[in-house]
């Protein structure tokens, strides 16, 4: 079996029946998809299949043989984050960042189906979605700011040389 | 999972043949029942069939006949008229509809915690039959039959006639990813008949027959409903809770048609 996870082909050695989830996390070392309940419930686990949001702990590898994987490192990376990224970063939507990854697959996939940004929609969107943090404010804050054309994909959130970082962190660079 | 076998066929006629008299076989569809039952270990399969390339998906119509293939997601049912379509946009979260299919939810066995298989009950308020392949060749029966015996046989579609009037009355659930603990879906058919059926039952979704009788009278058809069904009792509700609430889901679907 195939895989192309972020843009990268891989040849797939585990039993058909694996579940995507475990395929990505243990063979591939690809472990922002979350083994939450690995049941479908609470959405941690979300990935991109072909463009489309997907549990992965509710597909087998053999269903999704020859399909592109897209993870939360796919959709950008931390020198050059993505619009939802910079969102989520701005509107402070990750608090330990269990469900982060799971919620940004989840409103990429709805930003890029043309979701309105309207709060209920991105309800709608996001209910399978558990936060134990329960950070859901700042989370639909954060989507409904990337949909209504807020905030644009950031090339650089680290604080530049000679910026000062808003908040004094003790040993970070100056 | 050494020795285990699966297919991936890529025709209906494959998948038949795959299914052979369906012994030993696991089927899976989109996966949302199946998969974790083997990730948990309960189940463990040595035949496994994917249906995802089998082309039984989709929605076709030939005049009022609607035929709905077995892996349809269910997410492609939420804009039909009801009752199927808003109890179709009552499964699960958006995600999961988009997954999840017909025939998966059809073929749902009672689950540990709470009765699912959400769609039974709407489609046998329109007096859907199903088509199967399996044991015994292919085989046209009401959905009701299959419901009640779905050993050996792969479901290829369902169909029925669109009807003139259609309602939905539901529990209302906590949160997207809580089963339904009791509906009721109504449709009055062309010809004037009343058919009521209620999901969240004990085993699988049932006709409310004493409720049909008195369909004209919502109050009465209410009342009349509690004999028809076995409650289930789980984690979601009580039976008693369950007895006393169909009544009342009762007279709300056929206020709903009566207003169609
Ligand atoms: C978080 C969560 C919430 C859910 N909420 C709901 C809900 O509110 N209401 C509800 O009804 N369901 C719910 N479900 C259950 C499930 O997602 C749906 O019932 C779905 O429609 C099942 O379809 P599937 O294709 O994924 O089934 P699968 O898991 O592929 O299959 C389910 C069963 O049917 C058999 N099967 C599948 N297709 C066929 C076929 N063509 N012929 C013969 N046998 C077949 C399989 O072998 C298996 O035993 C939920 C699931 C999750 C994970
Ligand atoms: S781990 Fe997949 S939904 Fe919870
Ligand atoms: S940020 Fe902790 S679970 Fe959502």
């Amino acid at each position: 079996m195939r895989l192309t996870v972020n843009g990268i082909e891989r040849g797939i050695e585990s039993a058909p029946l694996t579940p995507l989830l475990y395929v990505l996390r243990e063979e591939l070392g690809i472990t922002s998809p979350k083994a939450g309940c690995q049941q479908g419930g609470c959405g941690a686990c979300t990935v991109l299949v072909d463009g489309e949001a997907r549990r992965a702990c509710l597909l087998a590898v053999a269903a999704v043989d020859g399909a592109e994987i897209t993870t939360v490192e796919g959709l950008g990376a931390p020198e050059a984050l993505s619009a939802i990224q910079t969102a989520f970063h701005e509107h402070y939507a990750a608090q330990c960042g269990f469900c982060t990854s799971g919620m940004l697959i989840a409103a990429h996939a709805y930003l890029e189906h043309g979701g309105s940004g309207e709060r209920e929609s991105i309800q709608e969107t996001l209910s399978g979605h558990v936060c134990r943090c329960t950070g859901y404010v700042k989370i639909i804050d954060a989507v409904a700011a990337a949909a209504g054309g807020e905030i644009t994909s950031r090339q650089k959130w680290l604080p530049q040389t000679g910026e000062e970082s808003p908040v004094e962190v003790p040993g970070a660079p100056a | 999972m050494t020795g285990l076998d699966v297919l991936v066929p890529s025709s209906p006629e494959e998948a038949v043949a795959a299914y052979g008299d369906g012994d030993g076989v696991t089927v899976i569809a989109g996966g949302t029942i199946v998969l974790p039952e083997i990730t948990y270990g309960r189940l463990r399969p040595s035949k496994a069939i994917l249906l995802k390339d089998a082309g039984l998906a989709g929605i076709t119509r030939d005049g009022s006949r609607v035929t709905i293939g077995a892996t349809t997601p269910v997410v492609e049912l939420t804009e039909l008229p009801a009752p199927i379509g808003p109890c179709a946009a009552n499964v699960a979260d958006s995600e999961i509809r988009a997954q999840g299919t017909v025939g998966g939810n059809l073929c749902a066995g009672i689950g540990p915690e709470a009765p699912r298989g959400d769609l039974q009950g709407a489609l046998l308020a329109v007096g859907a039959t199903v088509r199967t392949g399996g044991s015994g060749g292919e085989k046209t029966q009401p959905l009701e039959e299959f419901l009640a015996d779905r050993e050996g046989k792969l479901l290829l579609d369902v169909s029925y006639d669109e009807p003139a009037a259609g309602a939905f009355a539901s529990l209302d659930r906590p949160h997207t990813h809580d089963y339904t603990a009791l509906a009721v879906s109504a449709a009055r058919a062309e010809d004037g008949t009343t058919r009521l059926a209620v999901s969240g039952v004990a085993g699988h979704a049932v006709r409310l027959p004493s409720a049909e009788a008195k369909a004209d009278n919502p109050q009465a058809a209410g009342e009349a409903a509690a004999g028809d069904a076995t409650f289930a009792d789980d984690a979601l509700a009580s039976a008693w809770y369950r007895g006393q609430t169909l009544p009342v889901l009762v007279r709300r679907a056929l206020t709903q048609l009566q207003e169609a």
